[in-house]
């Protein structure tokens, strides 16, 4: 299955939605670099806002991802609750 | 009233269809004037589906969130000194190649998406460009901004706009925008949101921006990944307007392929300026070009035209090519810039033994056999004070304009070297790849402002290279030349001194 891939910032925030995403997809892998953490994901990426939430105990909105995303590979599908990356 | 909130697809539903409307006096031909020249049909533009659902109450929000960001960096900077914590100030020309080559092209992009978002017909295209269109300006300004503080003490960056548009490095990067915003609007849209943004701009930002931070550069970190936050939007954009494209009608499929081979190759040249700003110019380094090439292009472009391959898009012409140079690629540039330093407003060196050992093990099928001799025999002239610079002009390539230094694919002892014939003149380009591009539109790349041939034709200050200096307005001594006996150097030493000596007593000002 083709890789799908979400870089992050290292920072808090971003720190968050990397742990939600490696518990909500099993087969996600990290990568660590300077300043910035790449995820691989054969076919899909799924982050869940209420994993994120929980995380971060704060209410977090999907759309809140743009403050810490620094690049990505896939098709994205952007919702209520779920923000998604996928290959069709 | 109970009012029950929209969700996110109804919300941007509204804003893109919602505040549209037909035109009933005016007819659409006439108010969309360059919908329809390039040969690209649309039957539905209401098919169009932003994936980002971003509203204009989000958009602000979230852009002034960055804002805030990038700006309490900025002022930490200006307040703690932040130009002493780099690793060294060789790195700064790394710093210095994007604010000429780079910042500029922000602007650009900037001017051209508010076109588009006046020109497109469909609205959910109109309001994702205008919203770049505002992305663009604030990348600009606040790369201007956040390297305004490493202004104050390095050179080479205090008139970056005017150099780019004379110095003959940046009219790679200046001509490049230029044949993008002088083409039509669903060109232009392969050619910088989907073959650029998504294809390659990885390469300029991802590895780069962590090298920057790897190098105690937090300022450029900071309004890089502030900047990248826009761009995974830009990436998006591009994506799906392709495959809006391939989707409306299967008559675009040729001329849509036919753009992303064209920009696949001019962007693949453009970077190879990057492909030096890593391999050469970061003292800790995070990971090669090649390697880079590997996850970014290989890996992430080899699962999106996979994907494409659906619509009958396969990869790009000529990556196979790409692949093959990614071994001499970021040496045979730092050696155009080497044989120049005279006539740039970046610094050159010699490449220390550790470096050496560096390249040996990333690139072990050509450093050790080709590069490194070249590079040692350039240390033994220059301890002999005969530091070498070129000090005839190269020859340009008529496409991307990079001096004709490149070598061909299967021999890296021969220079690659392409002549066409149009209208009884001959054309030189560096690769088939920037060939095909001319054969396929020469009326468009005869008109190429070469600057080698602007200061030959004596439209470039004079005919001397001092003149010429002059008139790009290089600091001569400061600017241009080694690294080694510059100025910058000279001042960075003595910082790196203050911080080993006990520091003076604080002196305060008698009244």
């Amino acid at each position: 299955m083709r890789i799908v891939s979400i870089t992050l910032q290292n920072s808090p925030d971003a720190a968050a939605i990397v742990d939600a995403i490696l518990a909500d997809n099993p087969d996600a892998q990290r990568k660590l670099y300077p300043a910035m953490t790449k995820i691989d994901c054969p076919g899909r990426i799924d982050v869940n806002a209420q994993s994120v939430s929980d995380r971060l105990g704060r209410e977090w909105d999907t759309q809140e991802i743009s403050m810490s995303v620094i690049s990505l590979s896939g098709t994205v599908d952007e919702d209520d609750g779920i923000f998604s990356l996928y290959w069709r | 009233m109970a009012t029950k909130k929209l969700s996110l697809k109804q919300k941007y539903s509204h804003l893109t269809r919602g505040l549209d409307w037909e035109p009933s006096y005016q007819k659409a031909d006439d108010i969309f004037p360059y919908a329809k020249y390039e040969g690209i049909k649309i039957h539905d533009w209401d098919a169009w589906e932003d994936p980002f659902k971003l509203t204009m109450d989000s958009y602000w929000k979230f852009q002034a969130e960055k804002e805030r960001k990038l700006y309490a960096v900025i002022e930490s900077m200006a307040q703690n000194n932040g130009q002493l914590g780099i690793t060294d100030a060789r790195y700064l020309n790394a710093v210095k190649l994007f604010i000429q080559g780079i910042t500029p092209l922000e602007y650009q992009a900037h001017r051209h998406f508010a076109h588009l978002a006046r020109h497109l017909p469909g609205a959910g295209l109109r309001v994702a460009a205008q919203m770049q269109s505002i992305d663009e300006l604030r990348h600009c300004q606040t790369q201007i901004h956040t390297i305004s503080h490493y202004n104050k003490f390095f050179d080479g960056m205090h008139d970056f706009s005017h150099m780019h548009d004379r110095l003959w490095y940046l009219s790679v990067p200046k001509s490049f925008f230029d044949d993008a915003t002088s083409a039509g609007p669903f060109e232009f849209l392969t050619s910088i949101s989907f073959a650029f943004e998504y294809v390659l701009t990885n390469l300029v930002f991802v590895p780069f921006m962590s090298g920057a931070a790897y190098n105690g550069d937090m300022a450029t970190v900071t309004f890089g990944f502030s900047a990248q936050s826009d761009e995974s939007r830009h990436m998006t954009l591009g994506l799906e307007a392709v495959r809006f494209l391939l989707e409306q009608d299967e008559s675009n499929v040729p001329i849509v392929q036919h753009w992303i081979d064209k920009w696949f190759w001019r962007g693949y040249r453009l970077l190879s300026l990057v492909s030096m700003m890593m391999d050469y110019m970061l003292p800790k380094k995070v990971m090669s070009w090649s390697e880079a090439w590997e996850i970014y292009y290989e890996e992430a472009g080899g699962a999106l035209f996979a994907d494409l391959a659906r619509y009958g898009i396969r990869e790009p012409k000529y990556s196979d090519v790409a692949k093959a140079e990614k071994d001499h690629i970021s040496h045979q540039v730092w050696s155009i810039f080497y044989n120049y330093s005279h006539a740039a407003a970046v610094h050159t060196w010699d490449i220390d033994d550790e470096h050496m050992a560096w390249m040996r093990e990333k690139y072990p099928a050509s450093f050790e056999a080709i590069y490194q001799p070249r590079y040692l025999e350039w240390r033994e002239q220059a301890k002999n004070g005969q530091r070498f610079y070129n000090n005839g002009l190269p020859q340009l390539c008529q496409v991307c304009q990079i001096p004709m230094a490149f070598t061909e694919p299967d021999d890296p002892s021969k220079i690659c070297f392409r002549v066409s014939e149009y209208e009884g003149d001959k054309y030189h380009t560096c690769s088939d790849g920037c060939k095909d591009i001319f054969d396929y539109e020469p009326v468009k790349y005869v008109q190429a402002w070469l600057p080698v041939h602007q200061i030959f034709q004596g439209n470039c200050g004079g005919a001397t290279m001092p003149e010429v200096l002059d008139w790009c307005h290089i600091k001569q001594g400061a600017d241009n030349l080694d690294y080694a006996g510059s100025p910058e150097e000279e001042m960075w030493n003595r910082w790196m001194e203050g911080r080993r000596s006990p520091p003076p007593a604080f002196a305060v000002a008698a009244e």
